[in-house]
């Protein structure tokens, strides 16, 4: 049995990598922070608001967040 | 026959591993731990001989928050005919807990699972997620998530059946 484990380099693959990567579950109780609200890419309105009147007017295209216009930038 | 005995060896550890993982996973009938072997902090109710509604939520979670009425609903029904619930928070700061219940004021017990060692033990993978446990302390039911009304004639129809009403 032994050797039947050491000569399959697959195994060892299953084993050994996983241990090398960055994989990490994240636990119930931990989900707190990422629901925190300053997780929010739309936490501050002033800011989203003004992001996007620039994104339009620079080009010449908008929509997808709610935010109107055509595109003149002239709004 | 080096490819086959690989393949096998791969195949065993696959099951292994998947094995191990659903190892904690409980099930409808397995015996719910005691909650006193887990040092809650708050206080625990008396709980022999009573049918067990434990919920695992947190302050910050939005579903556990919605359910929380039925809860109180669940306690007013039935807390005189032998139903006892027990509210385990998740919560990593006690802060966060003890202000959403003084906002929050429910008539059953809260504590927190400071340590999340029952939470590990029983494998919660999400919140809420309620166990319902008979007078014999095995699971009856489990329940992922909260859906609303659903759920809470779900809750109120087990309870009422454990304890015959």
């Amino acid at each position: 049995m032994k050797t039947f484990l050491i000569r399959s380099r697959w195994v060892w693959l299953l084993v050994v990598v996983p241990a090398f990567t960055g994989c990490q579950n994240v636990k119930p109780w931990q989900r707190g922070t990422l629901a925190d609200a300053v997780m929010r890419a739309d936490r501050d309105p002033a800011g989203v608001s003004l992001t996007e009147h620039v994104f339009f007017s620079r080009e010449a295209a908008s929509g997808g967040r709610g935010v109107g216009g055509g595109g003149c930038g002239c709004n | 026959m080096t490819s086959l005995t690989n393949r096998l060896a791969v195949l065993v550890v696959a099951i292994a591993s998947a094995m191990s993982a659903l190892a904690g996973q409980p099930k409808v009938g397995d015996v719910f731990p005691s909650l006193a072997d887990f040092k809650l902090e708050g206080t625990l109710p008396d709980l022999k001989d009573k049918v067990v509604v434990v919920d695992f939520w947190a302050s910050w979670c939005g579903p556990c928050k919605a359910s929380f009425p039925a809860f109180v609903e669940l306690h007013q029904k039935f807390a005189d005919k032998g139903l006892v619930i027990v509210a385990v928070s998740l919560d990593e700061d006690k802060g966060d807990m003890e202000g959403f219940l003084k906002k929050t004021k429910v008539p059953f017990a809260a504590v927190r699972d400071a340590k999340q060692k029952l939470a590990e033990k029983l494998s919660i993978e999400s919140i809420p997620t309620t166990f319902i446990v008979g007078r014999d302390g095995k699971i009856a039911a489990l329940h992922n998530g909260y859906g609303g009304d659903s759920t809470k004639r779900e809750l109120i129809a087990t309870v009422g059946k454990l304890l015959g009403k």
